[in-house]
């Protein structure tokens, strides 16, 4: 049985290209890049090539890409080192319900600490209204971070939009980019953003590597103290293969372009179309067309995500879910309830995020599973015996 | 997290699923709002469960709880089921993830409930 995997927003596979990049680095270039002999200095070479690549992505500098361990860190340091370095000035940030927990917590963090944090509202498609941030803005405002597409739903934020705001207001803005890097355009110039998080293995490349964007003459302090690496931002020795293995992902997701999103947004619709004809009682999470082109989230009425997920398994299906039962704090989605959805719906969420490697195949697969899937738990789900009651009463 | 062969056993074929026509005895538990919702028939002669059916709305541990409760009760005197407590069933299943161990206390307060309404029903309460 082939495997279909559906949750590339949770990770993605690593592509042959970056395997062979990968293990280039790690058989024969295993110099510190802070050395100065040859063998540092060609571990030097090949890192900055990578951040040359991401430079170029961005639309900034070399000098204002900081490679860090991944997603989660690029937030803590953006949310935290921006927070603390402006403290003088306020001691409010703007932020989003359905940020990711990666700002979130640190945001929580700092609220124990003194800082004031407002955490804006989003609407059912889960977007927000730049009109919020706006009214949101006190003199004390230091920070505004506020993701670029959400991983849940796949919703894109109008940040060019507040970029402009922060950017008049002098408020440093971040964005949580972990989703879009290298799928939308992420020019910091066109976004407003001061600073960018960013991923490697959400883009075929390997865990444990990230970057931070920093616009030259932004106050950030680091959370880490050690060596001078990463302009002390991040101290420690690079993940130099790592790094070099995010470089070549981002490289050719570059050379890719819009073409694969393009495609990406035909299985994707083909999916959800498929589903309206062949499954009752489902409804779609996230906006109708600002959303990622890999993204779609439906809620299955009647049944729990974590069943669907156990038994879309059994037919070699991987998939998210937004139901508590598939996490350890057993809370509903977040994202969700930020968007008006009940817990009772929420539970039945079920997250398919297709990547390079799936097919229309795939798709028409997926589609002869879950109906059945649904139906099966469906058929012994108490809420569903009780609504079909209902409807012939 | 990882459920053991045999959760997954009663997850993919639940035994005694589906709703019982004339049941003696009726057990809800759990709300929609938590997720896990379970209704537990039984049939009662001569004081001893001879049947048993459920209906569940849940994850895997919900469900596979749910089937295996129902294989327990089947044959028992209602004194000797209500002795069957969440952590019999999680046992009986090879254990439970640490974080599920609250979906098989479903199990135990539905038959509960179902060996009280059937009590009730007959006013042996």
């Amino acid at each position: 049985m082939g495997r279909i995997y559906l949750d590339n927003n949770a990770t993605t596979p690593v592509r042959p290209e970056v395997v062979e990049a990968l293990a280039g680095m790690l058989k024969g270039c295993y110099g510190n890049p802070s050395t100065l002999y040859c063998v540092g200095h060609e571990a030097h070479v090949e890192m900055e090539r990578a951040r040359d690549i991401m430079a170029g992505i961005l639309g900034c500098n070399r000098e204002e890409v900081i490679f860090t361990s991944g997603g989660t860190e690029s937030d803590n340091i953006a949310v935290l080192g921006a927070a603390r370095a402006n403290r003088k000035k306020g001691n409010h940030i703007i932020t989003t319900k359905i940020e990711h927990h990666a700002v979130l917590n640190p945001c929580k963090a700092l609220e124990k600490e003194g800082w004031q944090v407002t955490y804006l509202p989003v609407d059912e498609y889960g977007m927000v209204n730049p009109a919020d941030v706006e009214r949101s803005i006190t003199s004390g405002t230091t920070l505004i971070s506020i993701m670029h597409a959400n991983n849940e739903v796949g919703t894109i934020q109008p940040i060019a939009e507040i970029g402009k705001m922060a950017k008049a207001r002098k408020i440093t803005f971040h964005t949580d980019a972990v989703q879009s890097f290298g799928k939308l355009s992420v020019n910091v110039n066109e976004l407003g953003a001061d600073l960018l998080s960013a991923s490697s293995h959400k883009i075929y490349g390997p865990k444990g590597v990230g970057l931070l964007y920093v616009r030259k003459g932004t106050k950030i302090l680091p959370i880490m103290f050690g060596g001078h690496q990463e302009r002390s931002l991040r101290p420690g020795t690079e993940n130099v293969p790592g790094i070099v293995g995010f470089g070549r992902a981002a490289e050719l997701m570059a050379a890719e372009g819009p073409a694969e999103e393009a495609r990406l947004l035909k299985l994707r619709d083909r999916l959800w179309e498929g589903i309206k004809a062949k499954v009752p009682h489902v409804k779609l999470n996230g906006h109708p067309a600002m959303r990622l082109a890999g993204t779609l989230n439906v809620i299955f009425e009647y049944v729990e995500g974590e069943s669907i997920i156990l038994s879309l398994d059994e037919h070699g299906i991987c998939a998210a879910s937004g139901s508590a039962c598939t996490s350890d704090a057993l809370e509903p989605s977040h994202v969700l309830a930020a968007m008006g959805v009940p817990p009772e719906k929420s539970h039945g969420a079920l997250r398919m995020s297709f990547g390079r490697e799936n097919t229309e195949e795939d798709v028409d697969k997926v589609l002869e599973a879950l109906p059945k899937v649904v139906e099966k738990l469906r058929s012994f789900s108490p809420i569903y015996k009780d609504f079909l009651r209902q409807q012939t009463a | 997290m990882a459920y053991s062969e045999k959760v997954m056993d009663h997850f993919r074929n639940p035994r005694n699923v589906g709703e019982m026509t004339d049941p003696d005895g009726v057990g809800k538990v759990g709300n929609p709002v938590c997720g896990d919702i379970m209704e537990l028939y039984i049939k009662v002669k001569d004081d001893t469960i001879v049947d048993a059916k459920f209906q569940t709305l849940g994850c895997g541990a919900a469900i596979a709880t749910s089937s295996m409760v129902t294989e327990m009760v089947k044959g028992q005197k209602l004194d000797d089921a209500l002795k069957i407590s969440n952590s019999m069933v999680a046992e009986a299943l090879g254990g439970l993830p640490s974080q599920k161990m609250h979906c098989s206390v479903l199990a135990e307060e539905a038959l509960q409930s179902a060996i009280s309404d059937y009590r009730s029903k007959k006013g042996l309460k």
